[in-house]
């Protein structure tokens, strides 16, 4: 199986898990997830170097989940990576789960709390700092959703990585145009967002975020970059992957009948044939 | 009982006094569904200001507004808008003293499943300690509905905080008496009272009729609001029942509980047990869960209660 074939079929497979496991719990927030699948897919499978038996590993790339909310596709990663027990998936949001709604540094292979939106992106900038204090090779990644931009903190951090050069460091927008409320330029006008992030001195890398080789080559290009961190931008759909779901911004944290369980695995299962 | 979530209350009121005053405008973070607030952007679009996934920006908008004679009414989550805006709403809001009215939606443990961060058990303490800002905690839709009505009338600014969920009445009907600042008797009694604040008041009241199968006689006071606090209320009851017990979805600390005991350690001396979040994460789970966990439950404080008596 080759790389493509095989990302294809993971992903299928974790938005199947993480359906189940909404599905389950009875709550969750389901089309930020589906949305940032393939991209969270192709960096703990292809792009990250990380050692599973060893998760605070010194040397290892760090990732930090911004946008929070999308905890389920994380969980369901790092489970399927081997960091805890799939079993444990059955857990989540549950009495006293350390599988909590956002993202809880008690669970192996997540860094940091993360579930107020516009945090991230300072955090890695820190840990990109530190690496470049302590002459350490290893790369940061955070994602970020597009709503969460609005957040003047983000900014702040936007300007502090540009100004300390921080080529370690990469940010991934799950562009999606949709919050909770409504399409983004609506709530809050962003456009022409590549510029924003150019003039701040970031270099652009502009990808369909469902498309795995374009993500690997952007991945791939950051890490070429020097002087100054990397901004992929990768537009993505909302709710991908599940046809009822894309690009309905209901479906924020919207919780699939059993019904509407059994369609979306149906459809999901579809797109993993390939072995 | 019937039940309503106090956030939908707020909303209708607002359709309400903003088709009467033009210059009442709502604000919302991308907060509009979860705060019950869609109505009000479908009724009245021209008074919605949507400023996107920014509590910084919502608190600080709202003070240019109101420093230019509107009347904002900020509905944002409790947790973000008492936090990573409280120097907004310290310096800009409470500071420079503007007409400003923030509804803190899903308050306490509301979000109980998502963790820490979605937590809002800080708040009292928080806005207590700021000079110029009021604070209040409605129990029921009574409450919010009353509560609406002194906003609207009153200005100046105050933070308001609401839970997520349906809550209990704790009033028969509209008839009684609501004023800010003013501690509101739900019941009478002389061996005991509870002092209670916004959705737990119901919860106060269970264990006060428990303790009455021990012919133990409770007075209940729904503190609505926290700041400024009723001292005379409490000092009667210091004087009156001897002992007295608080109950609150808030951290241990500067809560409902502290601000009892100053009152009582200050004033008139009595043994005063404190019903609230201990200090640390609050464990997750869904809100009785984590009221079961911290014996924020009607048998376990009328069971402490009685060991009072001792
Ligand atoms: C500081 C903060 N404010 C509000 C929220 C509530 N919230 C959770 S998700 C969300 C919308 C996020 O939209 P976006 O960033 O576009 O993410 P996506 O579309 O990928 O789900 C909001 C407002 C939050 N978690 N943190
Ligand atoms: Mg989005």
């Amino acid at each position: 199986m080759d790389k493509i074939e095989f990302l294809t079929e993971k992903a299928a497979q974790i938005r199947r898990d993480l359906l189940k496991m909404i599905v389950n719990a009875g709550t969750g927030h389901t089309a930020g997830s589906l949305s940032n699948t393939d991209i969270m897919t192709v960096l703990f499978y292809e792009v990250m170097d990380i050692k599973v038996d060893d998760p605070d590993w010194d040397d290892r790339d760090r990732f930090i989940l911004s946008k929070g909310h999308s905890v389920e596709s994380y969980y369901t990663i790092l489970a399927d990576k081997g960091y805890f027990d799939k079993e444990e998936l059955n857990t989540f949001c549950q009495y006293k789960s350390r599988l909590i709604g956002h993202p809880n540094n008690k669970v192996p292979g997540v860094e940091m709390n993360t579930g107020a939106l516009g945090h991230g992106l300072a955090i890695a900038a820190g840990m990109a700092k530190a690496a470049k204090m302590s002459k350490k090779n290893y790369k940061v990644y955070t994602l970020m959703g597009d709503g969460e931009l609005a957040e003047g903190s983000v900014w702040e951090a936007a300007l502090a990585a540009s100004h300390f050069k921080l080529d370690n460091l990469v940010g991934i927008i799950d562009r999606n145009n949709l919050q909770i409320t409504d399409n983004t330029e609506k709530v809050m006008g962003l456009e022409p967002l590549a510029e924003k992030w150019k003039s701040f001195g970031w270099e652009i890398i502009e990808v369909d975020g469902h498309n795995y080789q374009e993500l690997i080559n952007a991945f791939t290009k950051s890490s070429e970059i020097k002087g100054r961190p990397t901004l992929i931008l990768a537009n993505t759909i909302k709710g991908k992957g599940v046809s009822f779901m894309e690009n309905k911004a209901e479906w924020h944290h919207g919780l699939p009948s059993e019904e509407e369980l059994a369609q979306a695995l149906e459809e999901l299962s579809s797109k993993g044939e390939v072995i | 009982m019937s039940k309503t979530a106090n956030k939908k209350v707020v909303c209708e009121k607002l359709i309400e006094y903003g088709k009467k005053d033009r210059d009442i405008v709502a604000l919302t973070s991308d907060s509009r569904g979860s705060a019950s607030m869609t109505d009000f952007g479908n009724q009245l679009p021209d008074q919605l200001v949507e400023v996107g996934i920014a509590e910084q920006n919502i608190v600080g908008m709202a003070a240019g507004l109101a420093a230019s004679g509107k009347k904002p009414f900020i509905t944002s989550y409790a947790a973000f808008v008492t936090m990573r805006a409280i120097e907004q709403v310290k310096v800009d809001v409470a500071y420079s003293n503007v007409n400003v009215k923030i509804i803190g939606i899903s308050g306490g443990v509301s979000y109980g499943p998502l963790g820490m961060s979605h937590h809002a058990l800080h708040d009292i303490a928080v806005m207590r300690a700021i000079p110029n800002i009021k604070m209040i905690m409605p129990a029921d839709r009574y409450d919010t509905e009353k509560l609406m009505e002194e906003l609207v009338n009153y200005e100046g600014p105050v933070y308001v905080r609401v839970g997520r969920n349906a809550v209990e009445e704790v009033h028969q009907s509209a008839d009684y008496e609501f004023e800010i600042g003013k501690a509101d008797q739900l019941s009478g009694g002389s061996d005991l009272t509870i002092i209670a604040t916004g959705e737990l008041v119901s919860t106060a009241l269970k264990a006060a009729e428990l303790l009455e199968e021990d012919d133990l006689d409770c007075r209940v006071i729904n503190m609505h609001t926290l700041k400024p606090i009723d001292e005379k209320a409490i000092i009667k009851a210091a004087e009156e029942t001897g002992k007295i017990i608080t109950v609150e979805e808030h951290s241990v600390y500067g809560g409902l509980g502290s601000a009892v005991s100053q009152v009582v350690a200050e004033n008139h001396p009595v043994p005063v047990k404190v019903f609230a979040i201990p200090d640390e994460p609050a464990v997750t789970g869904y809100p009785e869960d984590i009221f079961k966990e911290y014996g924020l439950t009607p048998s376990n404080i009328a069971e402490k209660a009685k060991e009072m008596f001792d």
